[in-house]
């Protein structure tokens, strides 16, 4: 029983990581039907920020700590923002492969500039949030832990309230729905995208945070692995649907997480990709995704 | 109010409009009617600024609006209720509607808009939290309509608001549609399939074939034209 809550904190913790990320594919691809591939590195720059911004502030408070998760989450919206409007803008109408394929480049841009400018080496990530480990009954509950599915909560929480509560996520929604439609409204469809890219690029950086802090290295390619898992999970959500990246995100942490824990380990990656196969093979639009025909 | 000169347009190598001029006059209702693929959507599409032009311009009260992105057209006082209606349609009603005041800063301006829609569309009041897909065509409708009116236009555009409709509901939208010219003096261009019913409520008609004006007069002597009664009002 301690072991299996033991797992079930560790995926839920993993997951909520992966849905940090998962949501800035999903809205982008909601808003411009492209995958970003560059989002995944967005991610490792938010943890490069938060290694600098943190090793200027005393470790282990939380103030400390927030202030370095807010300062990558603030860089990453601009990273994410600058990204759109000088590289992907210009091909906006055009072929969605070329898009694509640019966005595969600059993915490879910021790993190679990465490893440029920070070197190759790994980093250790510094203790920014207070570390310490509770034992309760057996179960080991790391601070690290509760930092990463409180903060990743009421990330979560506050997305929701900017998509449904707010104007401007309301017409991102609209302009997901039918960019036309928006456009006779009088909605600009620059600022609602520019809008999407900051707010997805900032859950990225928040991601990047704190997936160094559960796992204290850092280096130019760290985004690569999450980065693809982040995506499996929002297509296994439904990839446009911001509760399915969710949800795909911590089901994926989860399988992966006890897939670990049991003799199966060395085949985690593959018994979880064989799952989320499975499942859209069921369900090829997604869990919550509802199957359209690609629009024109 | 709306002049549109020698419009030309085209889709990649198909040219869909070869110059097409039209006006609408102050406070009037102007339709335009033609068969299948004959510009009319595409001409509605880039008066909103949706396509370029490959030449041709487009004014608007006045001042040149040919090269303007689509929401700086629709701060002029444009409205276009699009062909196919194109509702939110995940969003709520309610949500369809703001989104239809998109522009407007004023709460009090939209309040009172708010409640010119539901004067005029009851149904649209009873049902705010729906989900805007849920609703039935002839409701669809009147949100498309109720939206465009949110933005408190000068000038709107109908794309087929008869199309997929009940026949039952087509007569009360088309009352609509002149409560609507009639009340707030809005000039209305309505593009028809159903030129019957188009000519009866303009007072002006342009006729489109395969990208060109080929009639254009008053309503009511095209209604009495031999030709246009062969092609379009059945015999
Ligand atoms: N997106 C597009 N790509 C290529 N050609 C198009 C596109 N949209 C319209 N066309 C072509 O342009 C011409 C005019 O189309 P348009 O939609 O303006 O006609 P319409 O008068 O509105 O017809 P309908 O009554 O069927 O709605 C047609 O030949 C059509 O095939
Ligand atoms: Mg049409």
């Amino acid at each position: 029983m301690t072991e299996f809550l033991q797992q079930l904190l560790n995926g839920l913790s993993l997951g909520a990581i992966y849905a940090l990320i998962a949501l800035g594919y999903t809205m982008v691809y909601g808003v411009l039907r492209f995958i970003n591939f560059a989002h995944s590195d967005v991610f490792m720059v938010g943890a490069f920020i938060g290694y600098f911004v943190g090793g200027l502030l005393p470790h282990g408070t939380f103030w400390g700590g927030l202030a370095a998760l807010a300062a990558a989450m603030a860089g990453c919206a601009v990273l994410g923002i600058v990204i759109e409007r000088l590289v992907y803008r210009p091909l906006r109408g055009g072929p969605t492969l070329n898009v694509l394929i640019t966005a595969i480049g600059m993915s490879l841009f910021l790993e190679y500039s990465g490893q440029l400018v920070f070197g190759a080496t790994p980093r250790a990530f510094p203790a920014i949030f207070p570390a310490k480990v509770i034992s309760l009954h057996g179960l080991i509950i790391s601070m690290n832990q509760v930092t990463v599915i409180v903060v990743a909560a009421v990330l979560m929480v506050g997305l929701q309230f900017a998509v449904h509560g707010t104007k401007i996520g309301t017409a991102m929604r609209a302009v997901a729905l039918n960019p036309k439609a928006a456009q006779l409204v009088g909605i600009n469809i620059d600022v609602v995208i520019s809008f999407t890219f900051g707010l997805g690029s900032a859950l990225a950086g928040a991601g990047g945070v704190l997936y160094a802090l559960n796992y204290p290295s850092i280096d130019p390619l760290m985004g690569v692995v999450p980065g693809l898992k982040a995506f499996v999970a929002a297509v296994l959500g439904g990839v446009g649907n911001i509760p399915g990246a969710a949800l795909g995100a911590l089901i994926l942490g989860m399988v992966e997480t006890f897939v670990d824990g049991s003799r199966w380990s060395t085949y985690k990656d593959a018994i979880a990709f064989a799952i989320l196969i499975g499942i859209l093979l069921f369900r090829p639009a997604g869990l919550l995704g509802r199957y359209r025909a690609e629009k024109v | 109010m709306l002049e549109i000169s020698e419009l030309s347009v085209s889709y990649g190598a198909i040219s869909a409009l070869r110059g097409v001029s039209l006006r609408v006059g102050k406070g009037t209702i102007v339709t335009l009617i033609g068969g299948n693929g004959a510009g009319k959507t595409t001409t509605l599409r880039t008066v909103s600024g949706l396509l370029r032009p490959t030449s041709g311009s487009v004014r608007f009260m006045g001042e040149d609006i040919t090269r303007l992105p689509a929401h700086r057209i629709v701060a002029r006082g444009i409205g276009h209720v699009p062909e196919g209606r194109m509702i939110f349609s995940n969003l709520t009603v309610d949500e369809n509607l703001s989104m239809g005041a998109y522009l407007q800063k004023d709460k009090a301006a939209i309040a009172r808009n708010r409640d010119y829609v539901f004067g005029i569309f009851s149904r649209l009041k009873e049902r705010l939290r729906q989900t805007a897909g849920t609703l039935s065509g002839g409701e669809q409708q009147m949100l498309a309509i109720g939206r465009a009116l949110m933005g408190e236009p000068k000038f709107l555009m109908l794309d087929e608001p008869s199309l997929g409709i009940a026949p039952r509901l087509i007569s009360t939208i088309f009352e609509r549609i002149i409560e609507i010219n009639r009340d707030r003096g809005i000039a209305i261009l309505l593009v028809e399939q159903n030129a019957n019913l188009a000519l009866e409520i303009s007072t002006y008609a342009y006729v489109l074939e395969t990208g060109h004006v080929t009639m254009e007069g008053a309503s009511a002597d095209l209604r009495k034209n031999p030709q246009l009664k062969a092609a379009y009002l059945g015999g």
